[in-house]
């Protein structure tokens, strides 16, 4: 590279610090809120904390983690990311394969089928009254069946099938296999990158789910940890049957941020993996 | 006339051999069919039906009567849209928040993808770019949690600097004048950085002599930039901005939400958050069908125009 010019090398720290700034501005607020789960309750009320602890203590988390109803709410976060990701990877699959293969006629029917719905997605209303009629509310299954396919995973997938070569589909025909055969013992060991990915996707949804809980599901011993999570952050006051936590009262702040971090780390957690894939998956979508 | 018989009957058998042919095609892929069948009858099931149940926006639906037993009452609901007092206030709050979207958001994304490219140390720049992704993957109410607990005129980072400063503590989320920039910079703050990486993409793909061949030129970085670099990134933008205002009263519910209270509506409620509200709370099925009718109506429409405007002036187009 030649060498930078006076005005470009300002440009280069001007950028350098720009962009650290703007990074500090996405990592800040959640220093903060991590401090603050992190604080006694006498810090809180003062208003102390900034960005580190003030009088350490665990007592929030220990509520938290203690708390049936936020355990309760945890678990059908668990069970719907668990369950609903399996559904959607089989869902998927199953429909993209197929519809990759140029020895299915008709694909093209169906592809745009799938392809209307990004265009068209399904109203709200008339996919609650659908729900309800199905007797699904009130019913986890109304959080995993109605987005078991997201057309965009389904063309991730589809992308992925095609470019398995077909030299690979036919050798195995001509040794005998079936069709099946041919998808479990050759396409599916083959699959585990776009599985992968397209999982990691799906999951971040059903963690994340909030909105059709807010629509589906009424009942409290079924909400999921965001729809609790929202319920404790508007209350701004918490029930304790113990006296441990007595204290915690005066100030419920610690005790919502432990719960915004609790409900954040699995996605933290998972976010390397995800941003390994994430990139390719959105090219691969934007091919379609 | 035997000449036509004979040549309806090879027809015919030609007919009859190439269906035989399908058919025998049908058999031999059977396994293939049977496995696409579930999916196929989801999409018709959960996508398709709820997009014909549409046809309730023109009835008076009843849950217990059904579609079939509900009476018609044609445009009434449209009506009844149109004449509440507060829905030109909500689809005003909507289409603000849209145009916001547009002039700073989409911007944004574009600008801080050409910064993110002119980065030249390579580790500094992927540090960068995993932080200011990572919002993209937090939900709206985690979010929601985070903003109250910065943002808190009490106990929040921001006013405790403002407080610092001298001045009086802001309640930003109890503002009704503060309530737009808030939700539009919640959504920068969330999206704008995940928005890049379509345009990453594309910049990648640029051929590295158009670079060369302009330096050999004279032409610095700025004047690249604007020769090159955009030019070469056009039918990106022009998709995804087509994209955006096929979606303009698709500000989304969730991102509404979480921040809405009583002193904020009044500039914050959307359509969405209305449907939820009357559609889901009040049991108005019927009128909030209509309403969202209505929004894909008009973005359909919208996307339409620009769609034709801009195959006419750039040749770019989705469809």
């Amino acid at each position: 590279m030649n060498k930078l010019s006076r005005s470009a090398k300002v440009f280069q720290l001007f950028n350098i610090l720009f962009l650290g700034l703007l990074a500090l501005s996405m990592l800040l607020p959640i220093l903060h809120v991590l401090a603050k789960s992190l604080s006694g309750v006498q810090a809180l009320t003062n208003s102390e904390v900034g960005l580190l602890p003030v009088d350490f203590t665990l007592l929030n988390y220990q509520y938290v983690l203690s708390n049936p109803a936020i355990l309760r709410a945890f678990a059908v976060t668990i069970y719907i990311t668990v369950v609903g990701t399996i559904i959607n990877l089989v869902m998927t699959s199953s429909l993209a394969y197929p519809l990759s293969r140029e020895e299915y006629k008709g694909r093209k029917i169906f592809l745009v089928m799938v392809l209307l719905t990004m265009i068209f997605p399904a109203p709200l209303i008339p996919l609650f009254i659908l729900v309800k009629e199905l007797d699904m509310m009130n019913s986890l299954w109304s959080l995993m069946i109605p987005g078991a396919i997201s057309a965009f995973n389904f063309f991730v997938m589809r992308s992925f099938f095609q470019q398995i070569p077909k030299e690979l589909i036919e050798a195995s025909r001509i040794d005998g296999c079936g069709e099946l055969r041919i998808l479990w013992n050759i396409i599916v060991p083959l699959s585990k990158p776009v599985m992968a990915t397209v999982g990691l996707f799906y999951a971040v949804v059903h963690w994340n789910t909030y909105m059709h809980a807010l629509y589906f599901i009424n009942e409290p011993r079924l909400y999921p940890l965001q729809v609790k999570l929202r319920q404790m952050l508007l209350l701004d006051q918490v029930e304790t049957g113990n006296e441990m936590f007595s204290d915690l009262l005066s100030a419920p702040e610690g005790i919502q941020m432990a719960t915004v971090i609790v409900a954040m780390i699995p996605i933290i957690a998972v976010y390397p993996f995800l941003q390994k894939y994430f990139v390719k998956g959105m090219m691969l979508g934007s091919i379609k | 006339m035997a000449t036509n018989i004979e040549r309806s009957a090879a027809i015919s058998s030609a007919k009859t051999k190439h269906s035989r042919s399908l058919w025998s095609q049908l058999w031999k892929y059977r396994a293939l069919y049977l496995i696409s069948i579930p999916g196929i009858v989801y999409f018709l099931i959960f996508r398709y039906i709820p997009l014909f149940g549409s046809v309730i926006a023109f009835q008076n639906y009843n849950i217990f009567k059904g579609i079939t037993g509900s009476p018609w009452v044609g445009f009434a609901n449209f009506e009844k849209m149109f004449n509440y007092h507060d829905f030109s206030r909500i689809l005003t709050n909507n289409i603000v928040l849209a145009l916001y979207d547009i002039i700073f958001v989409f911007p944004a994304a574009i600008i801080l993808a050409l910064l993110l490219n002119e980065l030249r140390i390579v580790l500094y720049k992927r540090i960068v770019q995993t932080i200011v992704y990572m919002p993209h993957f937090l939900s709206w109410v985690v979010i929601s949690g985070i903003a109250v607990s910065v943002f808190s005129p009490e106990t929040g980072l921001v006013n405790s600097v403002i407080a610092k400063l001298g001045f009086e503590p802001i309640y930003f989320l109890g503002d009704n004048n503060l309530i737009r920039p808030f939700l539009v910079g919640a959504g920068m703050w969330r999206d704008v950085g995940y928005s890049t990486i379509i345009y990453l993409a594309a910049m990648a793909s640029i051929s590295p002599d158009l670079y060369e061949a302009a330096q050999i030129d004279g032409a610095n970085r700025f004047k690249q930039t604007l020769t090159i670099t955009l030019p070469a990134l056009m039918p990106t933008i022009t998709i995804l901005f087509l994209l955006q205002i096929g979606q303009i009263l698709d500000f989304g519910f969730e991102r509404v939400w979480v921040f809405l209270n009583s002193l904020n509506s009044g500039n914050g409620e959307i359509l969405d958050t209305f449907i939820y509200r009357v559609g889901i709370l009040d049991m108005q099925y019927s009128y909030t069908t209509a309403i969202g009718l209505f929004k894909s109506v008009v973005g359909l429409i919208l996307l339409w125009l620009c769609n034709t405007l801009s195959k006419k002036t750039t040749g770019e187009s989705l469809f």
